[in-house]
């Protein structure tokens, strides 16, 4: 048990996907100006990873390894994602339409989400159990959510401020990502 | 067209330089810009993948159906990428092993999708490839000069040689992730200040 909570206190704080990894960054960037979009954003992609990763896992375990196939892992993992996604939006729209219109215009971008792609890659490299790696991917899913929506909190903030006009929009979104990275740094050490 | 393949291929060294003009493919730029050899290596992959896909994505643009293009076009570069990844186990090794999971990742880099998209799949084969060639090499420069920056100042090095007396202190914010980040951002200040000329 203890290790499952290090494994999770690690995944959301210590190698945070987005500020600790430098994965996902694209929407991290795009989709944080507003706090309702973020947060629809780290619905989509708790929901997403949490499966992409379970399945990736299996894909791996039980079709790539006993067949010596480890070099299609990229091309496989991709698709298996991009069908995920696909599969994941048509049961959406069928089935639970309030979630659908919650996550609906998101779950498109998730596939060229790299958090998604790189957690599931992360999970073979550590060599995680099943279990572990469905804990790791919800965890890491979490950490993103976390500071996506902190992001999105902090400039909505900065649209208040007078920003100089060079440092406008991205630049200014970089700088305090780095800060709100600097924060996160404080975790390092702690596992 | 030999003047309109020339134009492909130098907007994409500065009126489309990425990331900075197109704000595209982040990860790799901050995750593997510790150092020029890793930036230039991260951005010579990338560039091979962006000019093979092009050109194969434009010479089947007429054959691929509209409603499935996206899949196809991932097909196209995950299968590049995988090219690129078994050619670097067999002629790179030590690089692959720094770079890591950033070379699968070249798949979800949003630039190779992009041009693909934007461009190869409305263009001929020739102005593709140079497109790509442009764009590759713009994104390798942009992760060279990162790279330089962030070595020389977080280690003290370039290109694994000292550059200041043993006297320098390294200032190693730089080489983590907080200074990465900041220093993109700094970076893209003073473009869109040279830009506003």
């Amino acid at each position: 048990m203890t290790d499952y909570l290090i494994l999770i206190v690690s995944c959301i704080f210590v190698n945070n996907i987005l500020l600790m990894q430098y994965l996902g960054n694209c929407p991290f960037l795009g989709v944080s100006k507003r706090m309702e979009t973020a947060t629809g954003m780290a619905m989509a992609v708790v929901f997403v990873l949490v499966m992409a990763g379970s399945i990736t896992w299996m894909v791996d375990n039980f079709l790539l390894k006993p067949f010596d196939l480890e070099y299609l892992r990229t091309l496989t993992f991709i698709l298996v994602i991009a069908c995920l996604v696909q599969f994941v939006e048509m049961f959406l729209r069928k089935s639970i339409p309030t979630l659908y219109a919650g996550l609906g215009i998101f779950l498109p971008l998730i596939t060229t989400n790299c958090a998604v792609m790189g957690v599931c890659l992360i999970n073979i490299m550590e060599e995680y159990s099943f279990m572990q790696a469905l804990v790791a991917s919800f965890a890491y899913a979490i950490g993103f959510g976390l500071a996506l929506v902190l992001f999105a909190g902090l400039r909505e903030r900065i649209v208040l401020a007078r920003v100089p006009k060079p440092l406008q929009d991205t630049s200014i979104g970089l700088v305090t990502a780095g800060m709100l990275s600097l924060a996160f740094f404080a975790f390092k050490g702690m596992v | 067209m030999a003047k309109t393949a020339v134009q492909e291929f130098t907007k994409g060294l500065w009126a489309e330089i990425p990331p900075f003009r197109l704000v595209l493919g982040l990860c790799p730029v901050l995750a593997v810009t510790k150092g020029v050899e890793n930036g230039i290596g991260m951005g010579v992959a990338t560039t091979f993948v962006l000019v093979c896909s092009n050109v194969l994505i434009s010479m089947l643009r007429n054959v691929i159906p509209k409603k499935v293009r996206i899949a196809c076009f991932i097909a196209v570069i995950a299968t590049f990428v995988t090219v690129v990844e078994l050619l670097m186990q067999a002629f790179a090794y030590p690089l692959f092993l720094k770079l890591g999971i950033f070379i699968p990742l070249i798949v979800v880099n949003c630039i190779v999708l992009g041009r693909a998209e934007a461009f190869a799949a409305k263009n001929k084969v020739i102005p593709s490839f140079a497109d790509g060639l442009g764009i590759g090499l713009g994104f390798t420069l942009s992760l060279g000069a990162l790279g330089a920056i962030r070595e020389i100042l977080g280690s003290g090095m370039f290109y694994g040689m000292p550059v200041f007396g043993p006297s320098f202190q390294p200032f190693g914010f730089m080489v983590q992730a907080p200074g990465a980040f900041v220093c993109l951002g700094l970076m893209l200040c003073i473009m869109n200040m040279m830009g506003k000329k």
